[in-house]
């Protein structure tokens, strides 16, 4: 479904991409993993044609995007993006409307299946009761939430997900990506990047892992999230544990708790102190 | 509400189509309201005038132009006042209030900044540079509106090229650009101002103020069919507006090419404020106000806010014209009075309204 193939980009004489390559099969959640400005950003921007890279090429269904229009593209590709805030307030659902954009025609355009459309696309979300209120007004997350029911009324084979989950609570976080998983369900391809390494262990299909240097491990979430690839792009930092199937990933300080024979002494020991 | 009713078969016979929870029939309401209200300052304004006509004469005036009547039959000063002055004034207002508010809400829309006026460009200052030149200079330059015309689109051309860099137009740089532009063309009015002799000087600052004194039909014929034109366009582009105000990356997104659209809607929007600016001079704050007056009322969607922007802008500019030419027993240049109701308006905007406008 998306091929990418030996990404070369640079912004300046700063090199951000050098020779990335990977592809995502149909109907895969594919998480997109690694620290802070290793260019996952970048890399999603290149491939939805935000930023024109120096080398390599970039297939969507098949077919190179440098020679689509923005019109066409915009039919196969949806944008989630980490953060968003225009200056006017358009209702919340003008702006999950704004999503069926790509398959508008004639003088009135919006026609009854697209309002329909975007309704559902809320409702789905269960942020239906957000409909009427101005979106420059709500918060991060619930922006978040907006553009995520925006993207599922673009009603677009492939989706790219930058950070969805970041400014969202707990609660949502497990929402949008049990959500990402109907998606893929469906049918359809799915590209999300994020900072959790347990979210992408416990809901994709794959993992990609990137660092500065390049893509480090590619394949399923066990082959992947695991204490040698952390280890190459955390610098030590975490340690893995198993909880029954699941798989967890902790920072190593709190793992060293978890593996203390004798933590109930801890208390004791204070409380004797204190007298 | 048989009249709701009515008015809700007749959208749907020409493809309207409603949802629950999405219905656009109260707009579309207010929308025929502001009409009505620009329909009766219109007819108001005709009344009104130094020269007291009663309100038979003006009526029977205009019915009979209107049918193609005999004009003989109407009393010659009355034929002069009604015919020759009063209606076509009125009738430039609408379209140079029409005209800069329609810019306006475009330029606030594709530059994602409900502050921006639709002078922002250096429209403005080329075309007080062109119609000072023509002035000045009245052999070379025979025709005071086709120089501004032309200096004032000129500005805009170079400021755009300014700001492009690699095949990108990025806001920013283009405001600035503008910014740059109008100081030049500025600094060269003054130069104009500085050698030009007492009658001219009097006559560029005159034009600066702007004003709808020598209003004749031939203006209605130029100036009508464009502003029609370059409003009927913007009007179909108004969700592409919606989009392109959502930002360059978001527009990629939805599959609207922002550096096609923008280039498009911003060429428009400079032509006809051009147009108007060249006829009737500088006239300030409309272009900036009634986007704003017509966001409050209607929201920011642009297919209603341009045509809402369009009516405001004539019932405003009526309303200071006809304020203008009343007042006193001689004319004041209407840009002042825009700028006196407009500054205070903006005031209220700001202390009241501030956080729903301005985000």
């Amino acid at each position: 479904m998306l091929q990418v193939k030996n990404i070369h980009f640079n912004y300046g004489d700063f090199p951000v991409l050098s020779g990335i390559s990977f592809s995502v099969n149909e109907g895969e959640l594919c998480g997109l993993f690694g620290p802070n400005g290793c260019g996952k950003t970048t890399l999603f921007k290149c491939c939805l044609k935000f930023l024109k890279y120096h080398k390599g090429s970039v297939h969507i269904a098949g077919k190179d995007t440098t020679k689509q229009s923005i019109e066409e593209l915009a039919k196969v590709v949806s944008y989630v993006p980490q953060e968003h805030k225009p200056p006017f307030p358009y209702l919340v659902r003008e702006v999950v409307l704004m999503g069926r954009t790509p398959h508008l025609g004639g003088f009135f355009g919006v026609k009854r299946r697209d309002k329909e459309i975007a309704l559902d696309a809320l409702e789905q979300l269960e942020i239906a009761d957000l409909a009427g209120r101005p979106y420059n007004q709500l918060s991060g997350g619930q922006r978040q939430m907006v553009l995520m029911a925006r993207a599922i009324a673009q009603d677009t084979p492939i989706m790219f997900l930058d950070e969805p989950t970041s400014a969202l609570d707990f609660q949502n976080q497990m929402k949008i990506w049990e959500t990402m998983k109907d998606i893929a369900a469906e049918g359809k391809t799915i590209l999300a990047c994020s900072h959790d390494p347990n979210h992408v262990a416990w809901f994709c299909d794959r993992v990609i892992v990137m660092s500065p240097q390049g893509i480090v491990a590619e394949g399923s979430p066990e082959d992947t999230i695991n204490e040698e690839v952390l280890d190459l792009i955390y610098s030590n930092s975490c340690s893995v544990r198993k909880s029954g199937d699941v798989q967890i990933v902790m920072p190593k300080s709190i793992a060293k708790k978890a593996d203390d024979p004798f933590p109930s002494q801890m208390p004791k020991k204070i409380t004797a102190n204190m007298k | 509400m048989t009249e709701t009713a009515s008015l809700k078969r007749i959208l749907e016979s020409v493809g309207y189509e409603d949802v629950a929870g999405f219905s656009d029939y109260k707009k579309i309401l207010i929308l025929i309201v502001i009409a009505g209200l620009l329909f009766a300052s219109a007819v108001l304004a005709v009344l009104m005038g130094t020269y007291d006509i009663s309100i038979q004469d003006v009526f029977s005036t205009i019915l009979t132009h209107i049918t193609f009547g005999d004009t003989s039959t109407i009393a010659k000063l009355h034929n002069t006042i009604i015919w020759e002055i009063r209606v076509p004034r009125v009738l430039l207002t609408i379209f140079v209030g029409g005209a800069l508010a329609i810019a306006g809400a475009v330029f606030q829309g594709v530059f994602r900044n409900p502050l921006v006026e639709p002078y922002i460009l250096g429209v403005s200052s080329g075309a007080a540079f062109g119609a000072a030149l023509a002035i000045v200079f009245p052999t070379i330059f025979f025709s005071i509106q086709l120089s501004a015309f032309v200096f004032g689109s000129f500005a805009v051309a170079i400021a755009y090229m300014l700001a492009r860099v690699r095949g990108e137009t990025p806001i920013i740089t283009l405001i600035l650009a503008g910014v740059i532009i109008g100081s030049i063309f500025s600094a060269l009015v003054s130069l104009l101002k500085y050698i030009s002799d007492d009658t001219a000087l009097r006559e560029i600052v005159f034009w600066l103020m702007g004003g709808f004194y020598y209003t004749t039909w031939d203006d209605i014929v130029l100036i009508a069919p464009l502003v029609t034109g370059g409003f009927l366009i913007l009007w179909a582009l108004g969700w592409k507006l919606n989009i392109l105000s959502m930002g360059d990356n978001e527009a990629r997104t939805l599959g609207v090419n922002p550096e096609k659209y923008k280039f498009i809607v911003v060429t428009i929007a400079t032509a006809i404020t051009a147009f108007a600016v060249s006829i009737v001079g500088i006239i300030a704050w409309v272009g900036l106000m009634m986007p704003h007056a017509s966001r409050m009322i209607l929201g920011p969607d642009n297919r209603f806010i341009i045509p809402a922007s369009f009516m405001m802008g004539g019932i405003y500019l009526i309303m200071c014209d006809t304020l203008a030419r009343t007042l006193t027993s001689s004319e004041i240049p209407v840009g002042i009075i825009t700028s006196i109701l407009g500054a205070p308006y903006l005031c209220y905007l700001l202390r009241n309204k501030g956080r729903v406008i301005f985000g």
